[in-house]
């Protein structure tokens, strides 16, 4: 089983035609994923290798019965493309897209509390539910199916560990990039939720960066809802006060949101925090073998 | 992008938010200057991207021309905590009755903005919030409805009757220039109320989202204006993502949360990094090259420590990828690399194969790790 994407994900990608989109399209397509419609606007009635593109998400989901949609737009248009999905009756929507702007985002999460619609991202790396579908870039090749759940704020450091998680023998149920954005879709908590619900998921990780609060959130959250355990990785002790790192999420303004402080939150209601990545596959093995 | 405070002001003012009238200054002649068209005196304020100014001996009140120029002298020469300055701002001096505090921000914990106000000016509004939040007054504002009379009702009671219609004409204006600028944080501290009723901004604090920058060519134009280090500049220039740090361990990575871990592993490993290089997805001789020559051109680099996660990116490519960056950038320090995911054990091959006398090749983050921190404590 999985969260978010799985057996029943029928995905449409909007930005199909762009060079990154037909290669991240195609690659999730060979891994198995069931992508079944491209939107981009003008180029309605050609195909891609086969898949048809619409000029609206409205006519592709009303042809090809799509449930979820991957984003490639670019920046400018993304956010537009997320709303268009939401209109469309799109129930999950991954956003790639990295450098939107705060505001359109800030539009965008307060359209999206009045729909029934999730969002993933965006500048996130999406959702893979290992051996089921692949929902974005993550590099399936390094995933293998099993019972742990993922949700992390960066990419790079999910490949690294699921590639160390899956050389010990640990397959994962869901692996979610929630993206490094200061205003983004599904977090920390709401992938938890997830996966304290999801009967085959036995354990879940957790793997924060500086900056914001989201991590002291879910420490929160996991005090009170949480049974299943956690472990936890932060990035970024060494990380220079108000300089900026790469994402825009990654920047520590002042005392709050420093790594220590986020380990600390957690480690104080009970989830073990590693302190290098390969840490947490070992932590990990130890704990269900435990 | 966080603005200097003269470039804030001129936001203020092109949305109609009084400020004081004051003169960017690049020499003390024109800070004296400056102080004479204000009748003799003039507050002296360095130009940086930090807080902290008032504390730290960055703003100064001068009561002559001559002690404009002594203090746009010492900030001009001294920088100011580690930053390089190149201006001043000379500013009227101003009967001040009473101070308070506004900012709106933008709220990644709500994914709105929160606006604040209090009569409490002047203070470090971090440590108010702290020890007396109840004098802060808060209003959650959704980006769907924008600012809306109450809500300026709400923040302008936390102040004494006769400043509230100022204020509620500054916040008013500060919403319509957060949102209309694309700004993520726009702060007054102090806010004032003058001797003669009228409520004024006496500093002004923006930070402009980057993301944003495409849609307002102006503001973009900005960024010119700020030291860049010339190494950072180069790496920039280059579509890399460089920050130089004070350690001596050389990091090059692929993505940014990657590259942060990375630090951290050099840290417990006992070394200090002496940057932060993201090259992103792809991982060419081309980027290669180019990122060596950024960190060997920092003097206090002993060992460079490559860490790379083949992703979709197959660490066979990036094994060429790095033998023939070494073919044109000669390695003066040795290079620990670390090679992992995709192709791997097809990557370390490569690299055992072509013997290269500067590399040494490693297996896992933690032992590469060891090792740079070993070969840096070497060459020390």
């Amino acid at each position: 089983m999985s969260v978010l994407v799985g057996a029943d994900t029928k995905l449409l990608v909007q930005g199909i035609t762009g060079k990154e989109g037909t290669f991240h399209t195609l690659r999730n397509r060979a891994y198995g994923t069931d992508v079944v419609a491209g939107v981009t606007p003008g180029k309605g009635g050609q195909d891609v290798e086969g898949i048809p593109v619409f000029d609206t998400v409205a006519e592709a989901v009303e042809a090809t019965g799509a449930n979820t949609s991957m984003i490639f737009v670019g920046p400018r248009f993304a956010a537009e493309a997320i709303l268009e999905a939401a209109d469309g009756g799109i129930g999950l929507v991954a956003c790639i897209t990295e450098g939107i702007a705060a505001r359109d985002m800030a539009e965008v999460h307060a359209y999206l509390k009045g729909t029934a619609t999730t969002l993933v991202g965006p500048n996130c790396p999406g959702v893979i539910s290992p051996g089921l579908a692949n929902v974005g870039i993550i590099p399936g090749e390094v995933c293998a199916p099993g019972r742990v759940g993922f949700v992390s704020r960066s990419g790079t450091l999910v490949y690294q560990i699921v590639y160390e998680l899956t050389s010990r023998g640990i397959g994962q149920s869901t692996c979610i990039g929630m993206g490094g954005d200061p205003v983004h879709g599904i977090g920390f908590i709401e992938s938890l939720a997830l996966f304290e619900g999801d009967p085959d998921t036995d354990l879940m990780i957790m793997t924060g960066e500086i900056g914001g609060d989201d991590e002291e959130r879910a420490a929160g959250y996991i005090a009170e809802r949480v049974a299943k355990p956690v472990v936890a990785y932060i990035a970024g002790f060494e990380a220079p006060v108000g300089k900026r790192m790469g994402h825009a999420g990654a920047i520590v303004t002042g005392s709050s949101g420093t790594a220590a402080a986020k380990a600390e939150a957690l480690e104080a209601v009970g989830v073990q925090v590693a302190r290098t990545p390969s840490q947490v596959a070992r932590l990990v093995a130890d704990r269900l073998a435990g | 992008m966080d603005l200097y405070e003269h470039m804030g002001k001129d936001l203020f003012r092109a949305q109609g938010i009084p400020t004081p009238a004051g003169r960017v200054c690049g020499t003390p002649e024109e800070a004296a200057e400056a102080a004479r068209a204000f009748a003799g005196s003039a507050v002296v304020k360095v130009q940086v991207q930090v807080g902290g100014r008032g504390k730290g001996g960055g703003v100064e009140l001068c009561r002559s021309p001559e002690a404009a120029a002594a203090a746009a002298e010492r900030m001009l020469r001294d920088g100011f905590v580690g930053h390089v300055v190149d201006r001043v701002l000379a500013e009227e001096l101003l009967p001040i009755a009473q101070e308070f505090y506004t900012s709106i921000v933008l709220d990644r914990s709500t994914g709105g903005y929160l606006a604040m106000m209090t009569a409490e000016g002047g203070v470090d509004i971090e440590t108010l919030a702290r020890e007396r939040p109840e004098t802060i007054r808060r209003v959650q504002i959704g980006p769907l409805l924008g600012l809306r009379s109450y809500h300026v009702r709400e923040l302008t009671g936390a102040l004494p009757v006769a400043a509230r219609e100022g204020a509620a004409d500054v916040i008013r204006k500060l919403f319509e220039l957060l949102w209309e600028r694309d700004a993520t944080l726009v702060e007054v501290n102090p806010l004032v109320l003058l001797d003669d009723g009228r409520v004024i901004a006496l500093d002004a604090k923006v930070t402009v989202d980057d993301n944003a920058l495409p849609r307002h060519p102006d503001l973009a134009a900005l960024a010119q204006e700020f030291p860049i280090d010339p190494v950072e500049k180069r790496a920039k220039d280059a579509g890399l993502q460089y920050v130089k740090l004070d350690g001596e361990v050389g990091i090059i990575g692929n993505g940014a949360g990657l590259v942060m871990s990375t630090l951290d592993v050099v840290a417990r490993a006992g070394a200090k990094a002496a940057n932060f290089l993201d090259i992103g997805g792809g991982a060419s001789a081309d980027t290669m090259a180019t990122s060596l020559e950024v960190i060997l051109s920092d003097p206090a680099v002993r060992c460079v420590f490559v860490n790379i996660f083949g992703g979709i990116t197959r660490c066979d490519v990036v094994a060429n990828g790095v033998l023939e960056a070494l073919t044109r950038v000669d390695a003066t320090v040795p290079l620990v690399l670390r090679l992992d995911g995709t192709n791997a054990e097809e990557g370390r091959r490569i690299i055992d194969e072509a013997r290269h006398p500067m590399i040494v090749s490693v297996p896992t983050m933690d032992e590469a790790a060891a090792e740079a921190a070993r070969l840096s404590r070497e060459a020390a």
